[in-house]
């Protein structure tokens, strides 16, 4: 009996933890906005970012993104905060979630589009910040980036540099965004080396580095020295072949030479995500933010090409310079689908 | 009359012992997990109140939690139910998908229907389909004896490129990852629509469903003689056979209904939540949670509710740990560790082993022969 007695004790203390818990509540839960009203000194806006699955740590859209909250962070003097997605349908809540405590929440990836303009429906009153995909509303700046042109300078790259004359391509999964890094680059590998084989293949994921290292050694059987990847946190496996078997790989969205560890990473074609989200940010703490889409590319600067191991030689480094001039000024239209590609054709320049 | 009286009272305390261990285990849980975020140099109950505000904190959080709640139950009772009849379902996880996938089609294909007859038909559909699916590994197992936890394993690859396949080939909104969505009269009422202080939540009408699908699935089980043939084959199917009960017969028709529950899940998801369906990057998850979940309640359907309901806390305030800066994978750690703590059961068995010592002291005192 007495036995019970204590189990029971033991249980009413434990529901009074629980009690405890729930009944702060409200204090909090009221307090989301309590940055609007100070007087004199313009108060600092919160933000921060929802990851998609990939998550933190995946060396390429996610970091970059969250190096550019970082950067406005240690600018703006708040410290961004970061809620990493473990499912699909978490997006919506996550982002609920941040926007009831951020003044700016930021989703990164294509994969946000519906959850985002559900949620920025919700709360008319937050801002947000989407990239790679255009939503329509007053509250949400969306930020796209024409990363075929980036991707056609490190084609280019990949066809001055290729000596079995074949180059391979290792994509995500098979939808129009990623098609148009596949595009770039085949458009910039024919237009310096018109007879090159390209291989393609898609992973049908983001978020296995095993598949990624399966597939470019496939590649590499079948004879490609250089092998560009869009592939998300599938490039690690990507990047950590050609460690092993000696090749060339290219890297995406961010430098990506530090992944390597016998520095075989020829190239990396930049995408400033980084830039995107700080200009989020920025904005929002000028009080310029409005809803619109932006498009950047390599007139813009939002898309480019880095060289963080130095293994592009100098002679390589002047003809991509020739190929960024003449996209700039409009004398090359990059394809950015499929079926551009077919009417693209390639000027050696 | 006496001896009715101490039966109740032994029940009684069964009942309480069966809830009381458990809880015992959170909290001692709490207290290792704290230690754990606490070494990682932050503050514990910092990150014990964010994970309580998140999930339970108020009613938008709350309804969240109910939205992964619910599919949990189902899932969880789906193991459950097939674990009854001794079979280990890993498939859950395939009979979900199969479940969703289907379901989008059953509430694209069906329009200008009204909502009323249109939902029931979209949930059968999905629940059907799942029970296919579950009821073709029990129909290998009954037919040629094959093991029902490889098959299941293969046939949840199957389910997840099947429905890639289909979401990204048959049924593709153009130029996405996902399906297209299912007509308005295939979605779920939601409460925020008339109930105001859950709004911003998505919290609908699948966890009642989930309810009294458990209501139904402890009926089944234990009031009515199809649940005694499938019980008496998961305590032994010798005997069972020597009884006279249809072996074969009562393992496929397990791993249907087991398959019906997953099945439903799927598709309580797709018309509560999702309203399409998503190309998938991997298993989502919640068919190997329901396994989980099943041995945590206990394989009882009642369990089944409470421990879904511990998962779906720690799914939903898991996120708000995050907030407060608490690492992605620290956070996991602590969710491993409670469900950890719970499942192996310790307290029950350091418990009994302490009073059933004392006992025989007592006994050996008072010269008594054990």
């Amino acid at each position: 009996m007495k036995k019970s007695l204590a189990l029971l004790l033991v249980v009413v203390m434990m529901m009074s933890l629980f009690v405890a818990c729930t009944q702060k509540t409200p204090e909090p839960v009221a307090t989301p906005e309590p940055t609007t009203p100070a007087p004199v000194e313009t108060p600092k806006k919160t933000f921060g970012m929802v990851t998609d699955t990939g998550g933190l740590g995946d060396k390429s859209f996610n970091d970059s993104a969250w190096a550019g909250l970082e950067k406005a962070g240690t600018e703006f003097g708040v410290k961004p905060v970061v809620l990493q997605s473990t499912k699909q349908e978490d997006y919506e809540p996550n982002l609920g979630n941040m926007s009831q405590q951020a003044d700016l929440t930021v989703g990164v990836g294509f994969l946000f589009e519906n959850a985002m303009k559900a949620v920025s429906a919700q709360y008319p009153d937050k801002s947000f910040g989407v990239v790679d995909t255009a939503v329509d509303a007053p509250n949400v700046m969306s930020v796209l980036f024409k990363e075929h042109e980036g991707s056609f300078l490190v084609g280019v790259i990949a066809g001055l540099t290729t000596k079995s004359n074949v180059v391979g391509f290792v994509g995500g999964m098979e939808l129009p965004t990623i098609q148009k890094f596949e595009a770039g680059f085949r458009a910039g590998v024919l237009s310096v080396k018109p007879d090159a084989k390209i291989l393609i293949n898609y992973t049908g994921v983001f978020d296995n580095p095993d598949k990624g290292k399966e597939v470019a050694l496939a590649q590499y059987a079948n004879k490609a020295d250089v092998i560009y990847h869009a592939s998300g946190a599938c490039g690690i496996g990507v990047i950590q072949a050609a460690d092993d078997k000696d090749f060339w790989a290219i890297g995406v969205d961010q430098d990506q030479s530090a992944i390597s560890t016998k520095n075989k990473v020829l190239a990396s074609m930049i995408k400033r995500v980084d830039t995107a989200t700080y200009t989020m940010v920025k904005s929002l703490q000028d009080g310029t933010f409005k809803g619109q889409v932006v498009t950047l590319g390599l007139k813009e600067e939002g898309v480019g090409y880095s060289d963080g191991g130095n293994n592009v030689p100098a002679e390589v480094k002047t003809t991509v310079e020739k190929y960024q001039k003449a996209i700039i000024d409009g004398t090359i239209v990059v394809p950015g689908t499929i079926d551009e590609l077919k009417a693209f054709k390639p000027t050696t320049l | 009359m006496e001896n009715r009286t101490s039966e109740f009272k032994i029940r009684m305390q069964k009942n309480t012992k069966a809830i009381a261990y458990p809880l015992i285990a959170i909290l001692l849980s709490f207290i290792v997990g704290g230690i754990i975020v606490a070494a990682f140099g932050n503050d514990p109950i910092n990150a014990y109140k964010a994970m309580f505000k998140g999930s339970l904190g108020s009613w938008s959080n709350f309804g969240e939690t109910l939205v992964s709640v619910t599919p949990l139950i189902l899932t969880g009772l789906a193991v459950a139910f097939a674990f009854r009849c001794g079979l280990f379902n890993i498939g859950a996880e395939g009979q979900f998908i199969i479940g969703a996938i289907s379901s989008v089609w059953a509430g694209w294909a069906f329009t200008g229907l009204p909502a009323i007859i249109h939902i029931p038909i979209v949930l059968l559909v999905g629940a059907f389909a799942g029970g296919i699916w579950g009821g073709i590994v029990g129909w290998l197992k009954a037919k040629f004896g094959s093991h029902e936890v490889i098959n299941s394993i293969m046939m949840n690859y199957i389910a997840m490129y099947l429905s890639n396949f289909i979401v990204m080939n048959l049924m593709n909104e153009p130029d996405k990852a996902f399906s297209f969505a299912i007509a308005d009269t295939a979605k779920l009422y939601r409460f925020a629509e008339s109930i105001t202080i859950f709004k911003g939540s998505r919290v609908h009408i699948g966890i009642v469903i989930a309810l009294i699908v458990a209501v139904f699935a402890y009926y089944l089980l234990n009031k009515t003689v199809r649940g005694y043939e499938v019980r008496a084959v998961g305590f032994n199917p010798h005997a069972a056979e020597y009884g006279g009960i249809n072996v074969p017969h009562n393992v496929v028709f397990a791993m249907f209904v087991s398959g019906m529950f997953a099945g439903l899940a799927g598709a309580i998801m797709v018309t509560g939540v999702q309203f399409r369906a998503n190309n998938l990057f991997g298993f989502t998850g919640y068919g190997f949670d329901g396994i989980a979940v099943a041995l945590v309640g206990n394989n009882h359907p009642i369990g089944v509710i409470l421990s879904a309901f511990l998962f779906g806390v720690l799914q939903k305030g898991g996120p708000m740990m995050q907030l407060q800066g608490v690492p992605k994978e620290v956070v996991g750690i602590i969710q491993g560790i409670i469900i950890l703590f719970v499942a192996v059961n310790f307290v029950k068995v350091l418990i009994e082993n302490y009073t059933e010592k004392k006992n025989s002291k007592k006994s050996i005192a008072k010269g008594e022969v054990k």
